[in-house]
């Protein structure tokens, strides 16, 4: 990376307070590199941890949004679990990726998110994961038909997929969360 | 002893298996299960990732109805397992901020494998093995979520766990020592980007084999469909299966091991199929 320190000004305070009100200490960090050390998936990343964590103390919020690693994180908590500084550096990544989609940044991994956004997609409507739903949902939306066809297809005839989804009762409640409750107070 | 019992969206789905067992091994121990009522899904990966309200709230309702029972909640998903002690901790630390009354009953949340291997459930098992697993040399594998972050997880061996060494020790089976015990599957990115959980598992599987285990075994429903769907595996170098802890458990308790329940495998159960009949056998000639 080529990027030298930024001047104040161009410091994303609300950025950084944000991640004050959640407790992630990212001016902790002193470099050691334990967190990149660690991480299972740092090969397919363009930023490693340790850079997130130093970009993030730089306020550098867009170059941190547009990058594939928030993407491709796979939440394993090796990173923070190890930092000798008690950094929540898997708690950055939620929230920076909840940021990208707030703000929507293009994705740089965009299956991935989609991803996600199908698994949601499936709670919001039954409560609960249905995973052939989840399946056509996910591929209708990632325009990725075929890959996996021959698992689909292996753990229906095993009996894995069933074809009709576990709904909860109380569905209204349900709806409530995913239509911004606690979101009231913009926080 | 009961227990309030959340078997999440895996175990209702794909991990059907896996439900039965960890239901038939309580019977065994004598631990009664109360589903939590119209539990929800606690949000797995996907919730946390993208939204902290929503990865939050969701779990969170399902402990507002395990409040209800009362009783200490039982998980055997370790996903479901790390969500729920996650809005736990949130909720604890802060009802006012999550809209939850402060005095919420305490209970414990606990996963599978810190139950089962609890001393006097291992000795309870122990007891109850009809044939046991000699010569089964199987890894341990425990992923992620049941251990980290332990500020969630409550673990204590976070980097080397001993749970489900103690229990398969105590159905007879031989534990390989291993390098990959606590290493990630990327089982969140298996659909997005199924090259990554190829790599990672690939990795994971080999170092089990160079270890010399003929299985896999684990806690997890998300680990064990990544780890048996993501390996590769042909005719010259057969794929190792992975088997549940508790299914391993109903083989040495029941002294058989169904053919429709080796089905289920995405990579061959023989090796277990084996070991239950040579066991059988060698019973029957010492009697
Ligand atoms: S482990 Fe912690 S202190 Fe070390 S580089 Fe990573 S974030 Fe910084
Ligand atoms: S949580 Fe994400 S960044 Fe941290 S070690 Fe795991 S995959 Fe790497």
């Amino acid at each position: 990376m080529n990027q030298s320190i930024d001047t104040s000004e161009k410091i994303h305070h609300k950025f950084l307070d944000k991640l004050q009100a959640r407790g992630i200490d990212v001016h902790a960090c002193f470099q050691c590199g334990r967190c990149s050390a660690g991480c299972p998936v740092t090969g397919f990343f363009d930023l490693t941890t340790m850079e997130v964590v130093r970009l993030a103390a730089y306020g550098r919020e867009e170059d941190l949004l547009a990058s594939k690693t928030i993407w491709l994180c796979a939440a394993c908590e090796t990173c923070a679990t190890r930092c000798p500084n008690d950094i929540e550096i898997a708690a950055l990544m939620d929230v920076l990726r909840e940021l990208a989609l707030r703000k929507k940044t293009v994705p740089a991994e965009p299956r991935v998110p989609v991803f996600h956004q199908s698994f949601l997609q499936s709670i919001r409507h039954w409560g609960r994961a249905y995973e052939v739903g989840l399946i056509v949902g996910y591929k209708l939306r990632s325009g990725d038909l075929l890959g996996d066809m021959k698992l689909g297809l292996q753990m229906f005839g095993k009996g894995k997929l069933s074809l009709r989804p576990h709904s909860v009762k109380d569905k209204t409640v349900i709806e409530k969360i995913f239509s911004g409750q606690g979101k009231e107070y913009e926080r | 002893m009961n227990y309030s019992y959340y078997p999440g969206c895996s175990l209702s789905d794909t991990a059907l298996d896996y439900d039965r067992s960890v239901r038939a091994v309580c019977a065994r121990l004598g631990l009664g299960l109360v589903d939590i009522p119209d539990w929800n899904c606690c949000g797995a990966s996907s919730a946390h990732m993208t939204s902290h309200e929503i990865g939050m709230r969701l779990p969170l309702r399902n402990l507002l109805l395990a409040a209800e029972l009362g009783h200490d909640v039982l998980v055997p998903c370790a996903a479901c397992f790390q969500r729920l002690k996650a809005a736990e901790r949130s909720l604890r630390a802060d009802p006012g901020y999550w809209d939850v009354p402060a005095d919420l009953p305490e209970f414990r949340i606990v996963h599978i494998s810190s139950l089962l291997s609890e001393p006097q459930h291992l000795a309870s098992l122990g007891e109850q093995v009809r044939l046991p697993l000699e010569g089964l040399s199987l890894a341990c594998y425990y992923g992620c979520l049941s251990l980290r972050h332990p500020k969630i997880t409550g673990a204590r061996n976070y980097e080397q766990p001993r749970a489900l060494e103690e229990i398969i020790g105590a159905l007879g089976a031989n534990a390989v020592s291993w390098s990959h015990r606590t290493e990630c599957c990327s089982g969140s990115l298996t659909m997005a980007r199924p090259d990554i959980a190829e790599a990672l598992v690939g990795d994971i599987v080999a170092a089990a084999r160079r270890a010399g285990a003929q299985a896999l075994v684990t806690d997890c429903p998300m680990c064990q469909a990544n780890v048996e769907s993501r390996q590769r595996h042909s005719a010259t170098q057969p794929g190792l299966p992975v088997f549940f802890a508790t299914e391993l458990i109903v083989a040495a308790l029941d002294g058989s091991y169904p053919a429709s329940q080796g089905r289920l495998h995405l990579v061959s159960a023989q090796v277990l199929s084996n070991v239950v009949k040579r066991a059988a056998e060698q019973r029957e000639e010492a009697a």
